[in-house]
Order: structure tokens, then C-alpha cells, then sequence
């Protein structure tokens, strides 16, 4: 979408109003306050907003859409700002909506097993407060000290116990959303579902571009009365991928199942000290839960598989802080891979599990002839891949080599029959690499939906569905393999 | 089973032939929800709608047990999955209903009904892993994938799950499966309704590994399911009155139990699970979440039933020609409408159970 010029009159007008509907310091227009809200966690890409409007109750949300729509400002939702792909990126001549304040935990009701929350409450702030009940909300992205629920709803956001309990579209099941428009959707409730289209479904990862989200009913589940935590190291990455695939046909669904690389053990080592065997060329962190006769034997067939796949050391954590600190090294594994570089790219891709060991052997061919090291910590057993791409933003061209290079790495992830992203989101990061996963017709389709909640193109406009003409200009980068044909051209 | 056969050609020149003579097309699988779908008294047949038949769009296209993924046509039989699972020692999680021993998969995520282990295992669309459609513009699109995680775009495919074939005629779909417990058993506890409710709703928060609960006249039937130690140790913790007989949870997903053949209206509500049952009446499945209930001649009884289900926050759907219609109300209408609108603007689709027109 173009950018809205807006006189100076207007400007003040529609200042003026907002401020009216939000309590005393929820409405930040110097610079200086706007400033921290330049981006989402996806630094390299920034905009200082020219509103920041911070609700603190529904009805002051459905009064700042309702200024924005009569006078056609543009609005982006924000949750935490944890987002890895420029979702929640402001505009210049937009309002940020920064949902954070709405930070209450409404009910947690323990006869339906479901907690009722705003939207601005962070992902673990659920767990904690039900775990005083034996109960936990059981998606886990990473970021889940920070991030908040609506993002995650926002994102669809996955985390390293997925494999088993599923995404967030899996554990939600009521939302309150309000549209662009002013109309209030109650989808789903307590229940388990509601007649009709399932637009609490459509609703999960739509990247705020249908809705703003103000409620969240999630399900809770009883926290598992044990666990184990095994960390197996390979000699080859091969024999790793091939371990998380036997793992899985011999029908075992372990809690967790990740995997990381020599760089990134190392990186992880450097920092934390998890005890990771440093020579190996990747270990694989399996968690089984449930009650104990049921882990222990799942825990004996699992370490007769990872033998079975040449696994030269295998290790079982004895007691709970043993299995935090085998968790604690790929936990910091982000930060720990921060520091063997000024800047690092974090990529998003799934594809089949079978294919593991030839995509990343795709990707060590890219770092040579990229000539940038990638560090690799992944959620193994959905396939859902997060190569580190480590680069250093000071040195002229090496960002744009890097998202390059994080291109060629998604195009493979397609060419695969995977996707660009597992659960990160599109944003405007992947706006590109989306015209290679989805033909013309497809993402038109997409934009219609986009326009039956959203008519004028207000709600986060620009975002995660790349327009055909867009895809056309870049119609010669998959062609090409992946080299940027007009590379200073604005890609944004 | 019919030899695998791909005529997606015939169905998308069918689609956009009838778009462009401003036709109507009434898709069916193999009829055995058909009861669902008759939509309203005028009927497609009444209206001009020609039936377009997708029992001949059939085959596995891809099925890897280790991926835990398979991709079949959307006219393949239920039945013929479930046994090509079977042999792989894996299932269909939320183990569709075969009424009258019938359905195609195209049919069952049409419907998007979903079997006894619901709330355990997942709904059939948080099985839905991506689709391939026709749209009423006679487009054939892919939304989704074959991986567990994907967020590239709007979530499409799942929109399909329960559309009842009004957004797009479904040519192939990808579904999450799983392994087959390795062991099974069912407990009986003879319980008033709240108590069994009370009971379950219990249990609920403590980590058995429940897979079915399920109440009609005064007997509660529990399924467990899983590694045999845990079951063995759940069973010794939860009790019982006995065992049931084999075929229970089936003949429940088939509606083949007695309990169905009363006679009266069949209704299926959605409440929160926890939802006082004293004088419903019902049958209580999914743990509480999903009740049936076999409506007594009279609009007293109903209107009476329905506006308890309002109150307990839940919905309530006669199970009958109408239940395949799309009739939103609430704000939740003119975004409805829309999206039919965005799939399918002349109407070619399912009309008679779409929504009113959008705009
Ligand atoms: C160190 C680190 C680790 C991470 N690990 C994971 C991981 O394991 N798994 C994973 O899935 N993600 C992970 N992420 C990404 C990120 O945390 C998730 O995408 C998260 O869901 C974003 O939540 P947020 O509140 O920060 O949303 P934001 O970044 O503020 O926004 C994200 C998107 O949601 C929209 N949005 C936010 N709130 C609302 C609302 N109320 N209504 C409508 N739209 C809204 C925004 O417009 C934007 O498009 C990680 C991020 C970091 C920095």
C-alpha cells in the first residue's frame, strides 16, 4: 500500500480524538517515545510510527479503530514486538496498536479446563497462573517469557513441545476479534466448536490482518507427572535426520525432539556450559513425558533407536536440573549463536522430515558459496528448520548476502514440498519468497479474503500476502536461482 | 475399492462450465452424509443445480508413515484409508464417522464431523495439514502443505474443514495422522448424568490418558488408550463396574448405538463441557463438550433446550437436511457472506447450503 500523505490539520484531528478515547499516557507522539517501537524483533527492518496508541480495554480498542477508519489511517497491531518477520513493523503514516497493557488473566476455569485471557498477556503468564492447579497451556514458542497470546494467535506461534501438543490453533478456542469495521466476532467459546465457516481458524495466523484480537480463551491441559530428557550426539548430521525419522515410525511421539549443529553446539557450549559433547557434528534433545512405566519404556525403545542410528554418546538426565540444563543449552541457543557474530538472520522453513539431511546439506553448499556461516537449532521432529545465518550489518553488502542467501535456503524448503515458514509468519520479510510457494491465482484468492474483512486496506496493510504485481517484478529470482535480479531496488 | 484415478480435469471444466452458463452444481461424495446435506426445501435439484459427482477422483497420491502424513483424492473411500493406515499400524486421529458404513474423504472434511476422541486426539481440522480446491471461479488452488507447520498465508485449507463444500469443491487433502495405541481399554461406571459429568470434568485435569468418555442411560463408558503400563495403572486408579462390549466407540462415532434409533429430531449441541446436564436428557459425549439429544414432539421442549444451550454458552444444531446450511447470525454474518463471496462470487458452488449473498 502507498504511503498516505496526511496534512497537518488532519494530523492534529485525528490526534486530538484519540487522545480523547485513551486514558492519560496511552497515546505516545514524540519521537523519542516512538522510537522503541521502530520494529518488531526483526531489527533490520524499521519505521518509526507516527501514533502509538496504547488501549487498556476493548471498548478503548474499538474506539481507536473506529477514529483510524472514519479518517483511513492505516493500523498495525502490535503484541509484544517479539515477531521474526516484520509483522508488526509500524508505518509511517500509521497508528501502532500496541495491545500489551491489555495484560489481564480474566478466568481461569477449572470445570471446562480453559483459561480466558487478554490479549496482551505473555504465553508463560498462563502457565504460571494455572500451574498452581496442575494445569499448563501447553504451546511453548522460545520467546514465551515475552511474547503475548495475541501474537502468538496473531502467528499461529509453535514451540519445542508442538510435535506432541500441537500449535496455537490447536489450544485455542474462543477468541473475541474486533474487524476494521466496528463489528465484534465472538468465534468458538468454551466449547469445542461452533456451527459454521471456522473463522477461528482463519482468525490464527492471519497476522493481524483480518482482526485485532481482544480476548483469548485457551485450553488448559494437566501438567505430564513425569518426564525424561535424553541428548544423543552423532558424528554426522545424516545419521542425526535419519534417528528423528526412525524415532517417528516407530510410532513414538516424543514431548520434544530438536536438534542442533556443530556450530551452534559450540555457540551454546561457549555460553552456557549445557555439558553438549563438543565434537559432535549435531545431538539430538529428546523429551518423552506421561506417567512413569509409560516414559520408561518409551525412553528404553528411544535409546535403542539412537543407538541403532550410530549415535556415539548418549546421555539421560537424572533429575530435574540435569533435564534443565541440557534444556538450557538450546534455550540460549539464539543469544549463545548472537555472540560468535555481530548480526545473525534467523530463517523459518519446514519440510518433510525425510528430506532433513539433503536440505541441510543444500544449506552448507550456500555457506560456501555465500562465503557466510550458518548455525543451525531446530524443532527436528516437525521439520520446522531455524538456520542462523551469521553476518555482520557493518559491512557493506553482507545484509543483503544474507537475505539472499535466506531466500535460496526457503526456495529449497519449497522445492521440497515444504514451506517458507513453520511459524514466524510471512510479514513483510517473506513477501518474495511467498510468490514462489503460492501461484498468482492462490494469492489472489488470498487477497480477496484480506478484503472481505477489511475493505479499505486498513488493518496492517502490506503484510504477509505479497501483491501479483510484486511477484511479476521478481518473476526472474526463481528463474535465476535466487539471485536478486534488481537488488537496489526498495524491497520493501 | 475402484482402481486410483485422477479426474480433476473433468471436475474443474465441470466447475467453470457451469460458472460461465451462471449454473449451480451440487457436489456429493458417496451420499452417505447426504442427509446432512439436502440444504433447504427448494432444493439444487429445485433451483437447477446439476449434481457433480467426486466418487470417481480417487488414491492415496502420497502416504509415508514416518512423515505421519497422508494425501489422498478426495472421492477415496474412508474405509479404504483407514485400512492403508491400519496396515502401517497408524489411524486417522479424529476417527470420522462412517454412517451407514459410507464416506469418501472429500465428504468428510466437507462435513467436519469428528469421532469420540475429539477432545483428546483433535478435531478433524486440526488434522488438515493443506487442500487442493476448486474455486467457483473454476481455479484450482493448493493451500497448506504436507508439513505440521505451516503459517505461509491466510490458513485456507482449514477453512475447508465443516464448509460443507461452499467455498470450493475439494479435490485432495493432507492430513496429520498417528500411530495406533498400542493398547485399549474401556471402563463402565453406572452414573447419574451429573455425577458422570462432575467425574469427567475431574479427571480432565489430571494426566490419565483418556481418549472417550461417554454418557447415555445411566452408564458412563471410558476409553484408555496408549502405552499398556499406563493404562494398566490408569485403570486400577479409575475403577469401574466392568467392561464394555468391543465395537462401542464405533458404533458411537457411526450413530449406530440404540440410543439413536428413538426416533425423535436429533439434535447436536456444542457446550462448554462442564455444562449442568440435570433434566437434558441427553446423550453426553466428548467428556461433556458434545451432547446429543433426541428432541420430544412439541416446540415447548425445543425452545426450552434451546435457550438453556444459549445460556450455557454453547450451540445447538438440528442434525437433519438443514444442518449442512451456513445460516451465521450475529455480526459474524456479513463476513460469512464475504467469504463466500470471495470463493465463490456467482454462486456455482453448493448453493443450497451457502450463505445469503454477500453486499
Ligand atoms: C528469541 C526469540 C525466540 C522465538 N521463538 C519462537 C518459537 O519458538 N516459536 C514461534 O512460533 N515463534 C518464536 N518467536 C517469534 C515470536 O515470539 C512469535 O511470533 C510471537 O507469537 C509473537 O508475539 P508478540 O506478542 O511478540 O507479537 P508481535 O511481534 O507484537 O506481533 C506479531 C504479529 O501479530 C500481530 N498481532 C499482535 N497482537 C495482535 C492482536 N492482539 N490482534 C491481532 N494481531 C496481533 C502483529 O500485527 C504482527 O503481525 C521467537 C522470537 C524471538 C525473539
Amino acid at each position: 500500500m502507498q504511503q498516505v500523505e496526511i496534512g497537518a490539520a488532519e494530523r492534529q484531528r485525528v490526534t486530538a480524538r484519540l487522545a480523547d478515547v485513551l486514558p492519560v499516557g496511552a497515546l505516545l507522539t514524540e519521537p523519542r517515545a516512538l522510537k522503541p517501537y521502530e520494529s518488531d524483533g526483526l531489527t533490520a527492518i524499521r519505521e518509526v510510527p507516527w501514533l502509538v496508541a496504547l488501549p487498556e480495554s476493548e471498548s478503548q480498542v474499538r474506539a481507536v479503530l473506529a477514529i483510524c477508519r472514519e479518517h483511513g489511517v492505516p493500523v498495525v497491531p502490535r503484541g509484544a514486538g517479539t515477531g521474526l518477520s516484520g509483522g508488526a513493523r509500524p508505518r509511517a503514516d500509521g497508528v501502532l496498536l500496541g495491545l500489551a497493557r491489555m495484560n489481564r488473566i480474566l478466568e481461569i476455569d477449572l470445570d471446562n479446563c480453559v483459561a480466558r485471557v487478554e490479549p496482551g498477556v505473555r504465553n508463560l503468564a498462563i502457565s504460571q497462573a494455572a500451574g498452581e492447579h496442575g494445569l499448563y497451556y501447553a504451546p511453548d514458542p522460545s520467546s514465551q517469557i515475552a511474547c503475548s497470546i495475541g501474537g502468538n494467535v496473531a502467528e499461529n506461534a509453535g514451540g519445542v513441545h508442538c510435535l506432541k501438543y500441537g500449535l496455537t490453533v490447536h489450544n485455542v478456542v474462543g477468541l473475541r476479534v474486533l474487524t476494521i469495521e466496528g463489528e465484534t466476532l465472538e468465534l468458538g467459546g468454551k466449547g469445542l466448536d461452533a456451527p459454521g465457516y471456522d473463522l477461528l481458524a482463519l482468525m490464527t495466523g492471519s497476522e493481524g490482518m483480518l482482526g485485532v484480537v481482544t480476548e483469548v480463551t485457551v485450553r488448559l491441559l494437566p501438567v505430564p507427572p513425569e518426564k525424561r530428557v535424553v541428548l544423543a550426539a552423532f558424528g554426522e548430521v545424516a545419521a542425526a535426520a535419519a534417528a528423528v525419522g526412525a524415532i517417528i515410525a516407530e510410532g513414538l511421539i516424543p514431548a520434544g525432539l530438536e536438534m542442533m549443529d556443530r556450530l551452534a553446539i559450540q555457540a551454546a557450549e561457549a555460553f552456557v556450559q549445557a555439558g553438549y559433547p563438543r565434537g559432535a557434528a549435531a545431538i539430538l534433545l529428546c523429551e518423552l513425558d506421561g506417567v512413569g512405566a509409560e516414559v520408561d519404556a518409551a525412553l528404553a525403545q528411544v535409546r535403542r533407536i539412537l543407538i541403532g542410528q550410530g549415535a556415539f554418546s548418549i546421555r539421560v538426565a537424572v533429575d530435574a536440573a540435569e533435564q534443565a540444563k541440557l534444556w538450557l543449552g538450546r534455550k540460549a541457543a539464539f543469544p549463545a549463536v548472537g555472540r560468535l557474530a555481530p548480526d545473525y538472520y534467523c530463517m523459518d522453513g519446514t519440510i518433510p522430515r525425510a528430506r532433513l539431511a539433503e536440505v541441510l546439506a543444500h544449506i552448507t553448499a550456500l555457506e560456501a558459496e555465500f562465503g557466510l556461516a550458518v548455525a543451525n537449532v531446530f524443532h527436528a521432529g516437525d521439520g520446522n528448520l531455524h538456520p542462523l545465518i551469521l553476518y555482520d550489518a557493518n559491512r557493506p553488502g553482507e545484509l543483503e548476502r544474507a537475505e539472499a542467501m535466506g531466500a535460496r535456503i526457503l526456495a529449497q524448503c519449497v522445492a521440497v514440498g515444504g514451506t517458507v515458514t513453520g511459524e514466524h509468519g510471512v510479514g513483510l520479510e517473506k513477501l518474495d519468497s511467498m510468490c514462489g510457494q503460492f501461484s498468482p491465482a492462490e494469492l489472489d484468492q488470498m487477497h480477496r479474503v484480506k478484503h472481505a474483512f477489511d475493505p479499505a486496506g486498513l488493518l496492517n496493510p502490506g503484510k504477509a500476502v505479497p501483491t501479483l504485481v510484486r511477484c511479476a517484478e521478481l518473476g526472474g529470482m526463481h528463474v535465476h536461482g535466487g539471485v536478486l535480479p534488481f537488488a537496489n531496488l526498495p524491497r520493501f | 475399492m475402484p482402481p486410483d484415478a485422477d479426474i480433476a480435469d473433468y471436475l474443474q471444466d465441470a466447475v467453470a462450465g457451469a460458472a460461465a452458463r451462471g449454473g449451480a452444481l451440487c457436489i456429493s461424495g458417496s451420499g452417505s452424509k447426504a442427509f446432512l446435506a439436502a440444504g433447504h426445501a427448494t432444493g439444487p435439484q429445485a433451483a437447477g443445480g446439476q449434481l457433480l459427482s467426486t466418487t470417481e477422483h480417487t488414491g492415496i497420491i502420497d502416504y509415508r508413515p514416518e512423515e505421519l502424513v497422508l494425501t489422498a483424492r478426495a472421492g477415496t473411500s474412508l474405509a479404504h484409508i483407514e485400512a492403508t493406515l491400519g496396515a502401517a499400524g497408524q489411524r486417522l486421529p479424529f476417527e470420522p464417522p462412517r454412517f451407514r458404513g459410507g464416506g469418501t474423504l472429500g465428504g468428510a472434511v466437507a462435513c467436519g464431523l469428528s469421532g469420540p476422541g475429539r477432545p483428546w486426539f483433535g478435531a478433524l481440522r486440526d488434522a488438515v495439514l493443506g487442500v487442493e480446491l476448486i474455486n467457483g471461479l473454476g481455479e484450482r488452488l493448493r493451500f497448506g502443505g504436507q508439513v505440521m507447520k505451516n503459517v505461509a498465508g491466510y490458513d485456507l485449507a482449514r477453512l475447508q474443514a465443516g464448509a460443507f463444500g461452499t467455498l470450493g469443491l475439494l479435490l485432495s487433502v493432507s492430513l496429520k495422522v498417528l500411530p495406533r495405541p498400542q493398547s485399549e481399554r474401556t471402563l463402565v461406571f453406572e452414573l447419574d448424568p451429573a455425577t458422570a459429568v462432575a467425574r469427567c470434568r475431574a479427571w480432565a485435569r489430571q494426566p490419565y490418558p483418556l481418549t472417550g468418555a461417554c454418557h447415555a442411560d445411566g452408564v458412563l463408558r471410558v476409553r484408555l488408550a496408549g502405552a499398556p503400563a499406563a493404562v494398566d495403572e490408569a485403570a486400577a486408579a479409575l475403577g469401574g463396574d466392568g467392561a464394555a462390549a468391543p465395537g462401542y466407540w464405533d458404533a458411537l462415532r457411526d450413530h449406530a448405538l440404540d440410543w439413536f434409533r428413538s426416533g425423535g429430531c436429533l439434535w447436536r449441541l456444542s457446550v462448554p463441557p462442564a455444562a449442568d446436564p440435570a433434566g437434558m436428557d441427553c446423550l453426553i459425549n466428548w467428556a461433556g463438550a458434545e451432547r446429543w439429544w433426541s428432541a420430544p414432539s412439541g416446540d415447548d421442549a425445543t425452545a426450552r433446550m434451546l435457550t438453556r444451550v444459549a445460556q450455557a454458552g454453547g450451540h445447538a444444531r438440528r442434525f437433519d437436511a438443514t444442518y449442512g446450511i451456513q445460516q451465521p447470525t450475529g455480526p459474524a454474518a456479513t463476513y460469512v457472506r464475504r467469504l463466500k463471496a470471495a470463493f465463490d462470487p456467482a454462486r456455482v458452488l453448493n448453493p443450497h447450503l451457502s450463505p445469503a449473498d454477500a453486499y
